[in-house]
């Protein structure tokens, strides 16, 4: 494979989102793009306890030369994806920076302590305003109406990888994520996922 | 996309820190591996349960970590290279067998994997695994990436023979369950014959019996190995320094503090000023080499995650040889330029370096941290909680409701699994789970707390242990119990596998971790054959679940034990399906107009329940509810409805 600059090596990305979102998955699949075009990639993830409704995070980092510590420094994030609205934020006020770029599926997962009244969660325009002005640019997507279109809240997390492949920020496309896809799935559902990731491909167009 | 057997020599591939340590286990040819589930060491043992093969490999979810040890012990005396598996304190559950293990000696390679979660990321405990190799005096390695995390175990093998001894690997939850690209080597074609030699002299490593006696010379011997071990590795390719020859601090660090290190040099543009010693091999050190690389410099930063085990090695050295190189300053731990306690990261490495040299970290720029701060907050905690349709929340629910109608003040003595989450977070347990510490010690707790009536207490005593908790540690406190005639109400909650984790199988389960049928132990036989008096119950019922309760409560003395079974929600029978389909009546839910103050959302708290704050009404939201249709239990105006989902 050919190996492609970087913008910025290494280049970090954080995925972010809600135990149960497939954060995990979403990074497997960007990370295994980012190896089959010749780079050097580290995921640092921590599951078990966190997953139980808990906020998660992996970071990822990507190199052409070397291996990259699993936790990114705080305040030096390229790229935020976020699963989840407020844990845009979240991971904004730790990793942000003037030039990082953040990417945010706008469906909410409510905090326990929202559903029983003791905290309030920020309105959608709050959200959108604080996620702009922490970022050099920012992108909204309405990632889980899409997916349950599709016929899976799951797929989700696909949809947004769609998105940041189309960003045009890392040498990822459709060819390669199809492999991917093939590779580690079943073949039943390589289909669904190829839909999600160009309904995410669009959304960012 | 993980490791499968498609993949051959020479492939690079993305591997998580676990599946390297497999895939090292796998090219060193192990022929037996053992373990018990815990985070972050489970995807080992599951990585190798999936090139299990009838005489070539055997795999086994152990029942603990003392018998996962002593399994993996058999076959390395049987002449099969073998593993065991834990976290950070399983080993402190099969540090009796291990303390004696390094007296008797091993004969095939036998390699103990333990991975550390420094952080307490996913456990109740900042233990350390690598004291025990200087307890136990058996040899330490530790990887500092992926691709090392795999040459590493399977070098460890070749160690343990040449030695005679077991070797421990430690990882920690950061290398552990971080990913990285590993190239792949061979795997060995030949599975060699099991058979154990015994018909020899006690004194005949080959075929004499295995055993630590005699005690003084079996012991000298095994100091007598890691001076060996020390010898070998002062030529070890897994130390290796890095930096200027003359170097202005040198940093000596292992394991993900290696990665931490160089980053913080990295961001203090600081690469021709400070030197890198990365230890691969921890205990014993190699003295050569620390000496040569100490000489360089007189400043040393030692980097290393809790306590300061590498600190306090290095400055004994330090002190042996002051004549010839000279006094040091040391920073780390003890002066508290590290933390103690808590894990390390990139920036609390460059804050420190940063200090010892006088350099300023880098920061944003004043504008964008005005922005922070404008929006700081914003966020609202997210507390973690049982899945919806968990069944514990539904247990809980109904020992709270039994607790509150006795009246005297009962608790529940917690324990280690999912339902620890009772204990950690308070409101997740509706306030009754008030201990929480090792495996099975719950059970062992309420034991005691069952024997102080005769002192005046009268509270009512309630352990609960999940199944997979049952087989490992809680048996030998309830038949403790029993046998006391203890005043208890043991409530297994048996949800079908070891949920926490990921749905290992366990001695309550039909088939075993290489996917074989195999025979089940089953809690409520085992719980009668002891004595103890056993109901079982469906925790999804909750007035017969609070009835119960409250019965066994009245009852007479001794162990009375309530079984609830009912599987995780994200068991893989259950996991995306719906049993109901729930909604909430807007005409019957009166809001904040109903005295119930919103015990739906408020205390019941499962989060598929929400309170729609413009209608002042609950709502389920569809996408998070996993239709296990308990709330329809407990709203008293019973506005939550549940309508049986049809069959897909
Ligand atoms: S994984 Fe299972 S046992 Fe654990 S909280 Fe979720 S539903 Fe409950
Ligand atoms: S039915 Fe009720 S208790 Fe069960 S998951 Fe849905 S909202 Fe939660």
């Amino acid at each position: 494979m050919t190996n492609e600059a970087l913008r910025k090596d290494p280049y970090n990305i954080v995925i972010t989102g809600v135990g149960g979102q497939g954060n995990v998955m979403a990074s497997r699949v960007l990370a295994n793009m980012l190896v089959r075009r010749g780079f050097r990639v580290t995921i640092g993830e921590t599951f078990g306890m966190s997953q139980r409704g808990g906020s998660v995070m992996s970071h990822i980092r990507v190199s052409s030369a070397a291996v990259w510590s699993p936790q990114i420094p705080k305040g030096r994030a390229d790229l935020v994806v976020a699963l989840e609205p407020v844990e845009a934020i979240r991971v904004l006020a730790d990793y942000g920076n003037p030039a990082v770029k953040s990417l945010v599926n706008m469906r909410p997962i409510y905090p326990v302590g929202v559903i029983t009244g003791e905290a309030d969660y920020p309105a959608p325009e709050t959200i959108r305003k604080a996620v702009a002005a922490l970022s050099e640019t920012s992108c909204f997507l309405d990632a889980t109406a899409e997916a349950i279109r599709l016929g899976n809240p799951i797929l989700g997390n696909i949809i947004m990888i769609g998105a940041v492949a189309r960003l045009g920020v890392l040498p990822v496309n459709r060819e390669l994520f199809a492999a991917v896809i093939r590779e580690g799935m079943p073949a039943s559902r390589v289909e669904d996922n190829l839909r999600a990731f160009a309904i995410g491909a669009a959304a960012v167009a | 996309m993980s490791m499968d057997r498609g993949q051959r020599e020479g492939d690079e591939v993305l591997l998580m820190g676990n599946e390297a340590i497999a895939r090292g286990a796998l090219e060193a040819g192990v022929q037996v591996a053992a373990g018990y589930p815990g985070t972050p060491s489970s995807e080992i043992i599951e990585t190798l349960s999936r090139f299990a093969e009838t005489g070539k490999l055997y795999v086994e979810w152990s029942t603990n970590e003392k018998v996962a040890m002593e399994t993996a012990a058999a076959a390395s005396f049987a002449g099969l290279r073998s593993l065991c598996v834990m976290k950070q304190n399983g080993v402190n559950v099969a540090s009796d067998f291990l303390l004696h293990l390094a007296g008797s000696g091993t004969r095939a390679g036998m390699v103990l994997v333990t991975c550390d979660d420094p952080g307490a990321l996913s456990s109740v405990n900042e233990g350390e695994s690598r004291h025990f190799a200087r307890l136990m005096e058996i040899p330490l390695l530790e990887p500092a990436d992926f691709q090392e995390a795999k040459e590493m175990t399977r070098w460890a093998f070749t160690l343990s023979e040449e030695i005679r001894s077991i070797v421990m690997v430690r990882s920690v939850t950061r290398m552990s369950h971080a990913s990285g690209n590993v190239i792949l080597g061979a795997l060995p074609p030949a599975a060699r014959k099991a058979e154990f030699l015994c018909d020899g002299a006690v004194s005949d490593p080959e075929r004499g019996p295995m055993i630590s006696a005699p005690v003084i010379e079996k012991h000298r011997l095994q100091q007598e190995k890691i001076r060996k071990a020390a010898a070998i590795f002062e030529k070890s390719p897994f130390n290796a320094y890095s930096g200027p020859e003359r170097p202005e601090l040198l940093i000596i660090t292992s394991s993900a503090c290696r990665l931490y290190s160089l980053e913080a040099v990295s961001l203090l543009e600081a690469e021709d000023r400070v030197g890198i010693l990365k230890l691969g091999t921890t205990w014993p050190l190699p003295p050569a080499l620390l000496k040569r690389v100490l000489s360089t410099t007189e400043k040393i930063l030692i980097v290393e995650e809790v306590l300061p085990f590498l600190e306090e090695q290095v400055k004994i050295l330090a002190a042996e040889q002051v004549r010839e190189i000279g006094v040091k300053t040391f920073y780390g731990k003890n002066d508290g330029i590290l933390p103690m306690a808590g894990e390390l990261n990139p920036d609390l490495v460059m804050a420190a370096v940063g200090r010892i040299l006088g350099i300023d970290p880098p920061v944003l720029s004043s504008a964008y941290r005005e922005k922070l701060r404008a929006f700081a907050g914003l966020a609202p905690r997210r507390e973690q909680t049982f899945c919806p349709g968990c069944p514990h929340r539904a247990s809980f629910w109904s020992i709270r409701e039994a607790l509150q109608r006795d009246g005297r003040g009962g608790f529940v003595c917690g324990d280690i699994g999912c339902y620890a989450m009772a204990s950690l977070f308070p409101a997740a347990g509706f306030y009754t789970a008030k201990t929480l510490h090792a495996m099975g010690s719950g059970t062992g707790l309420a034991s005691g707390f069952g024997k102080l009536g005769s002192f005046g207490m009268d509270q009512p005593v309630i352990a609960v242990c999940g199944d997979s908790t049952f087989y490992h540690a809680a048996i030998p406190a309830l038949i403790n119990a029993v046998h006391q005639n203890a005043n208890i109400i043991f409530i297994a909650l048996d949800n079908n596998g070891t949920a926490m984790t990921g749905f290992q199988s366990h001695p309550g389960i039909d088939v075993n971790a290489m996917g074989d049928a195999s025979p089940m132990v089953d809690i409520a036989a085992l719980c009668g054959a002891i004595g103890a008096k056993v109901v079982v119950g469906d925790p999804f019922a909750l007035q017969e679940t609070r009835e119960t309760l409250n019965r066994l409560m009245e009852g007479q003395q001794g162990v009375k034990v309530l079984i609830l079974k009912q599987s995780c929600a994200l068991s893989p029978e259950k996991k995306g399906t719906k049993r109901y389909l729930m909604q909430v009546d807007d005409t019957l839910c009166r809001g904040d107009a109903c005295g119930c103050n919103r015990l739906c959302t408020r205390i019941f708290r499962c989060p598929g329940l929400l309170w729609n704050r413009e209608k002042k009404k609950a709502q389920i939201d569809e996408v998070i509810c996993a239709g296990c249709g308990v709330c329809a239990g407990i709203c008293p105006a019973e506005a939550i409805r549940c309508e049986e989902a049809a069959k897909s």
